[in-house]
């Protein structure tokens, strides 16, 4: 695929190499610190660095502002935003304001609801959806211009993803769905975190008899399990998530110290059978509250060191 | 219809605890339906009230009446020779019929007896249920008849979310997810392939957002 912007991430993407991009989540307070921490952490093992948005409707300090962090330590953010917080004018502006700094990736998402966090009586927005804000930064990019018609002076250059979750139900849509974002102008997909490999593969499958691989580029999300108590939790308390009982028997067989080492190992093998998989671009490794294990994990699944581009 | 529910009667005696000639006005179309704010509902709310005051021992008069509606002006007029007696009036009726009793009668002050839900329907006995959030442009047409504004907790014009299991919502395994119901009713229809088309960006300014509405119609005036 011809390259349409100054993405690391996209040059990465289209130069063939499986792409590895992680995610930070900001800190519940101002200090800079903690998103300079967790980002030296993993940048040497991670093309790009995801920052979340207010994730599970938690009020944290802003993406846009994270994300200016990393830039400002020379590494390459994926802006996180969603819809539920702000209407067609706060989006169109954050993006303008990401794309002063040259953030060069956005991940349009449409967001947890908000009785999940700690603001639940607050108001949701939903001015537009996710598939509505990939066509805005498209729109912004491409046409050069704000939704309402006017010309952008210096238009943004980003590299638009989206989520896909291929577990969440109706799964007979699951496919469609996908078909919907890449017709809204989506460039790259992260998964929802894989635990169950098999109905991924069957989701790939189907993707590919629609060459659906061909047309986005999909980078594969994993979370290493810290204990079964997580495996248990995910399973039965995160919408949309798939944990198989052999995953969970595997961790509960384990002793209990070594729950967390036998988690990264089951990361470790899904990643080398997803390797496998004829249209996955890459990993998306999302280890909540545990980014000192992603090095590891890049290193024993054989993707490291990361390639160079310019 | 809209849909209301009862107040707690505890805020209903800190609005009018210190009045003495009370009017409690029901409403027969949508709260009556509803089971909220019609003659029966006016009946057993002014028997609590009265319950009350004898136990406060105070001296209060209660009286009942349950208008047509009370989003008419014609049905409203039925109380203007006998609004004076009272020094309030809880209106059981809908926001409207409260707001519509507040602009007619300017002297006299209106309490609401319900709380204005949503525009829904009776799925059973007790049991009433959102269908609609009066957005002002309706897109049933392309969602199978199924409205994702009023039944998605995220509104989604292109759901589902990854949220949607089972057949339910993220929010509350109590709730259908309004896209797995328009999946499915796209599929008795056999038009699933519609499920492709992109819904396009809203225009909301048939909505709340654009401020007060009016419909107004110069063919019926």
């Amino acid at each position: 695929m011809e390259l349409k912007t100054a993405s690391k991430l996209e040059k990465i993407l289209a130069a063939g190499h499986h792409a590895v991009t992680s995610e930070c989540g900001p800190p519940r307070g101002s200090d800079p610190e903690a998103i300079i921490k967790k980002a030296d952490l993993i940048k040497d093992h991670v093309d790009a660095i995801n920052i979340t948005d207010n994730q599970t409707s938690v009020t944290r300090m802003c993406s846009l502002a994270a994300c200016i962090r990393l830039k400002l330590m020379g590494l390459e953010p994926v802006l996180q935003m969603v819809t539920r917080d702000r209407n067609r004018i706060a989006l169109q502006s954050d993006i303008l304001g990401a794309a002063s700094y040259d953030i060069n990736n956005v991940l349009c998402l449409s967001g947890d609801h908000q009785s999940f966090g700690d603001c639940a009586q607050g108001q949701n927005v939903h001015d537009l959806d996710s598939m509505q804000l990939i066509q805005a930064v498209r729109f912004m990019r491409d046409e050069g211009k704000f939704l309402g018609g006017d010309e952008i002076k210096r238009p943004p250059q980003m590299f638009v993803g989206a989520a896909a979750n291929p577990f969440a139900d109706p799964f007979e849509i699951r496919v469609p769905r996908l078909a919907k974002k890449i017709a809204a102008g989506v460039e790259f997909i992260q998964t929802q975190c894989i635990y169950n490999l098999d109905k991924f593969e069957e989701w790939m499958k189907l993707v590919r008899d629609r060459g659906l691989h061909e047309k986005v580029y999909i980078l594969a999300g994993l979370t290493p399990m810290k204990n079964v108590g997580m495996a248990r939790y995910m399973k039965k308390r995160v919408p949309g998530m798939d944990v198989p009982d052999e995953i969970i028997k595997r961790l509960a067989d384990t002793p209990k110290e070594k729950q967390a080492e036998e988690g990264i190992k089951i990361c470790i093998e899904s990643i080398e059978r997803l390797k496998e998989v004829e249209g996955v671009a890459g990993f998306h490794i999302m280890a909540i509250e545990w980014e000192e294990k992603v090095p590891g994990i890049v290193e024993a699944a054989g993707l490291y060191p990361r390639p160079q581009v310019d | 219809m809209i849909v209301a529910d009862k107040k707690p009667i505890e805020e209903i005696i800190e609005e009018i605890k210190d009045r003495e000639r009370i009017l409690i006005l029901g409403c027969n179309e949508c709260v009556t339906v509803c089971e909220a704010g019609g003659k029966k509902e006016v009946g057993v709310l002014s028997s609590a009230l009265r319950m009350y005051f004898l136990n406060q021992g105070r001296e209060v008069k209660i009286d009942e009446v349950t208008l047509e509606r009370q989003c008419d002006h014609e049905y409203l007029e039925e109380i203007r020779d006998s609004i004076d007696q009272y020094d309030a009036v809880v209106s059981l009726a809908c926001g409207v019929g409260v707001q519509f009793m507040a602009e007619k009668y300017r002297t006299t002050p209106v309490y609401p007896g319900v709380n204005t839900c949503f525009l829904g329907a009776t799925e059973e006995r007790g049991l009433w249920t959102e269908r609609c959030q009066a957005c002002g442009s309706c897109l049933l047409a392309t969602t199978g008849g199924i409205c994702p504004i009023s039944r998605c907790a995220k509104r989604l014009l292109n759901g589902p979310c990854g949220g949607s299991t089972t057949g339910k919502c993220e929010i509350n395994q109590d709730i259908d997810c309004a896209w797995q119901l328009i999946v499915d009713r796209l599929k008795a229809l056999e038009k699933l392939d519609e499920y492709e088309k992109l819904a396009p960006i809203k225009d909301w300014s048939t909505d709340r957002a654009g401020g007060p509405r009016k419909v107004k119609r110069e063919d019926v005036q």
